[in-house]
């Protein structure tokens, strides 16, 4: 048992009501765990937190904690309070990379259970909002060794700063039929090409992949990440037409009219008198609403591959920005493909760090210079899919028109003739 | 000491493919379909005609060693010892044989766990670290987000919605919460308070003043010492000084509130991907259950489950109902805040006569 115990009236109300209750847990570990040091930590962690609930404030301040040979990957947080609750006075979290598509064996939650107890205050949560898994609540001096057990098993650190952050993947190809693309083999080989900005936080500010194996981007990706891949498709959709008449039949003809056909975003399909569906392929955007609806009779097409968006970012400082297409399609398929990618996201990060201002995004950088500058630094054509509309205003010098309109027709006769 | 540093294994990322159940190993690539047989329970069956059940639950996020042991417990015991996690940190157990989900949901259920959380129903919310360990929050999360679950436990059991219903909250305005078809977020009301006695000593004072989204910091004496100062009148209140310069005091008892925002939709499926919009504000920061911001949450879902409809997210259903319906129906006010005054908002704005009377 831990010397103090705090009282805790404000906590307390938060373990009443049918959801589970993380206080509880908290007053578990605080009881009725057999170690001590862990009693002690989080009984005066639970002191603090029911200190801010009553004074409506945060105790936590920053600090520099990392583990031999890195610079980042730990949140220290050193207690403003830290004389009234002294065992829980530093309470670093440790952000670890998770498996791609965060899967794991109950085997190795019970070894990362087992190493954290040794430790750690026992405090988890899979995962932050970045993507990593957060293992919160240790001293500056145990750091480095639930480090060092953690990483002989294959866990590494995750990103904190001015860094490559922390990927993210969706449950993709291991379960998800709308899977484009194989969403784990692309974040492995983004995030683990660039370990070294990573671990050493050098960059003007933070850098996030994210991967969606379809437009539901699951992952938030166009929305949350700097370099955002999304599995798509550009052949036709696959339509089973016995499924369809299957589908009609239990929900009904209605249905399909009002939930299917009048949705599509841009009027592509009809049912025909006879039940069938039609698509007009060439005007789909590859929403996904109607293969949600249908996922039995309506499937992604073969011709498989990915778009890239680059720039989506939250808030802090210039207001929240989506991702920008930059690249339409690209196929990703073989070891030269996922080298292409890898190469060009390099490409990326260069850019930034030479040209980004300290402490803004790629999407705040893409604002300021303009997506044309953007796309000469990065060595990448413009294309009309990367806009919603051409440009509005008649302001705008273009005495280099000619070269422009060349330069297309070049491209234009390069990939006929590669086609 | 330094002998004794061992040298870091960069590994990045660990393989998933280790920890995935076999058979998705063996039908990685090659799904068909899926079913969802009940709520928190999805059937996905593979073109080899294999099949892996899914049981989705809900957890109080910051886990405990006890919590963990019990959840992993279950999945050795009575699952195949295969699980994952989801973006909004719901477990979920994958097992081949269809006979072990019933087992599961028990389990699950008699453990205290909630079973749920699939396609219409109000998902867990994904939520910051707030009071616990952040070291700039305006708020908690962890608490918010408990007393709210308790009060949507039902919908996150059922799957009774128009559409899936994403819920964030953010304890800063920077938002790390992310977009949701509703988000709770802290809103500072006044400028941030500064100890002048600490500002040189503690703040790269350049850095502050670059960090300022509307220039409204600068460099000056003050009594003597050199501090900064900020304009009051062009003060946005974000507090985005405050990680830089935590003199700069953002946090405060009575001037933060609850902000709160919806529409914010990541999918591309119908419309494209879109921003959260600002519904209500000066919702009390009213530990430890919060129950205002709870209180019109609430009405905003039940507007939205009468009158959108199926497969409407909250973004495409006021897409089609309008903005002033949307005020109407759910009885909030619609102030001058509501009208956006950054940079492109003129955008926002209605440049037509489409008005619905």
């Amino acid at each position: 048992m831990p010397k103090t115990i705090h009282e805790t009236p404000m906590l307390d109300e938060l373990e009443k009501g049918p959801w589970p209750s993380f206080i509880s847990g908290f007053k578990r570990l605080r009881d009725q765990h057999p170690n001590e040091r862990i009693n002690a930590v989080v009984g005066d962690l639970l002191g603090q937190l029911e200190h801010s609930y009553e004074t409506r404030k945060g105790y936590w301040k920053g600090g520099t904690v990392s583990v031999y040979g890195y610079g980042g990957g730990i949140i220290p947080r050193f207690s403003e309070v830290g004389d009234a609750f002294p065992e829980s006075k530093e309470f670093h979290t440790v952000r670890v990379q998770p498996p791609a598509g965060n899967y794991y064996t109950t085997d190795i939650l019970d070894q990362l259970a087992d190493t954290w107890e040794k430790y750690g205050s026992g405090l988890i949560t899979f995962h932050g909002q970045t993507g990593n898994i957060m293992f919160i609540g240790v001293d500056t001096d145990n750091t480095q060794h639930f480090f060092d057990e953690i990483n002989d098993y294959g866990f590494d650190l995750g990103g904190a700063g001015p860094c490559v952050r922390t990927a993210m993947s969706c449950v993709g190809a291991a379960r998800c039929e709308q899977s484009c693309c194989n969403e784990h083999a692309l974040h492995r080989a983004l995030v683990n090409e660039f370990t070294d900005d990573v671990h050493r936080p050098a960059l003007p500010y933070k850098f996030k992949f994210k991967v969606s194996g379809c437009p539901n981007d699951c992952m938030n990706s166009i929305e949350r990440s700097d370099f955002a891949v999304i599995g798509t498709w550009r052949d036709d959709m696959k339509v089973d037409q016995a499924e369809v008449k299957a589908f009609i039949e239990a929900k009904g003809r209605q249905y399909v009219l009002d939930n299917v056909t009048s949705r599509c975003p841009t009027s592509c399909m009809t049912l025909t008198d006879d039940d069938q569906l039609q698509v007009d392929n060439s005007n789909c955007v590859r929403c996904m609403h109607c293969l949600n609806v249908m996922c039995k009779a309506l499937s992604p097409g073969d011709d498989k591959g990915v778009t890239i968006l680059v720039g989506g970012k939250r808030t802090l400082k210039i207001g929240d920005l989506m991702g920008t297409v930059v690249v339409p399609f690209m196929k990703m398929d073989t070891a030269e493909d996922y080298e292409r990618i890898v190469e060009m996201a390099g490409d990326i990060i260069d850019f930034f760090a030479e040209n980004a201002l300290e402490h803004e995004r790629t999407g705040e950088m893409i604002e300021r210079i303009g997506l044309v500058n953007f796309l000469e630094g990065i060595g990448i054509d413009v294309n009309p899919n990367m806009v919603d509309k051409p440009r509005e205003c008649s302001y705008v010098r273009m005495d280099g028109w000619d070269e422009e309109v060349e330069k297309w027709y070049e491209r234009k006769a390069e990939e006929k003739a590669s086609a | 000491m330094a002998l004794d540093m061992r040298e870091p294994i960069e590994s990045g990322c660990p393989d998933g493919f280790q920890y995935m159940h076999p058979v998705m190993r063996k039908n990685f690539g090659q799904w068909k379909y899926h079913e969802h047989p009940r709520p928190g329970v999805l059937l996905h069956v593979a073109h080899s005609g294999d099949e892996i059940w899914t049981v989705r639950a809900g957890t109080q996020r910051i886990l405990d060693l006890f919590t963990l042991r019990k959840l992993n417990q279950i999945g050795k015991e009575i699952g195949e010892g295969y699980v994952r996690f989801t973006l909004r940190s719901n477990i979920e157990y994958m097992v081949a044989d269809g006979a072990k989900v019933e087992p599961l949901i028990q389990a699950l259920e008699e453990a205290g766990f909630i079973v749920g959380g699939t396609a219409n129903s109000v998902a867990m919310i994904s939520h910051t670290q707030g009071w616990l360990h952040c070291d700039i929050p305006g708020t908690d999360a962890s608490g918010v987000v408990k007393a709210m679950m308790d009060e949507f436990i039902d919908e996150f059991k059922n799957c009774n919605m128009p559409n899936r219903v994403h819920l964030t909250t953010s304890c800063c305005q920077i938002n790390c919460g992310g977009q949701g078809d509703i988000a709770i977020n802290v809103q500072h009301t006044k400028p941030p308070k500064i100890n002048h006695d600490l500002v040189s000593n503690v703040c790269e004072r350049p850095s502050v003043v670059a960090r300022c989204p509307v220039a409204a910091i600068r460099p000056a004496m003050v009594e003597g010492k050199p501090s900064l100062e900020v304009d009051e009148k062009k003060c946005i209140c974000c507090g985005a000084c405050f990680p830089p310069c935590p003199p700069m005091a953002i946090n405060d008892a009575e001037y933060s509130v609850l902000s709160i925002w919806v529409g914010g939709n990541h999918s591309n499926a119908r419309s494209k991907p879109t921003f959260q919009k600002l519904v209500a504000s000066g919702v009390p920061n009213n530990p430890p259950r919060w129950p205002e911001a709870t209180a019109i949450v609430k009405q905003i879902l039940s507007v939205y489950k009468e009158d959108a409809r199926d497969w409407e997210r909250i973004n495409d259903w006021i897409d089609r109902i309008g903005w002033p319906r949307f005020f109407e129906k759910t009885g909030l006010p619609f102030t001058k805040y509501h009208i956006d005054d950054w940079r492109g908002s003129r955008k926002s704005l209605n440049a037509s006569t489409h008005i619905r009377f």
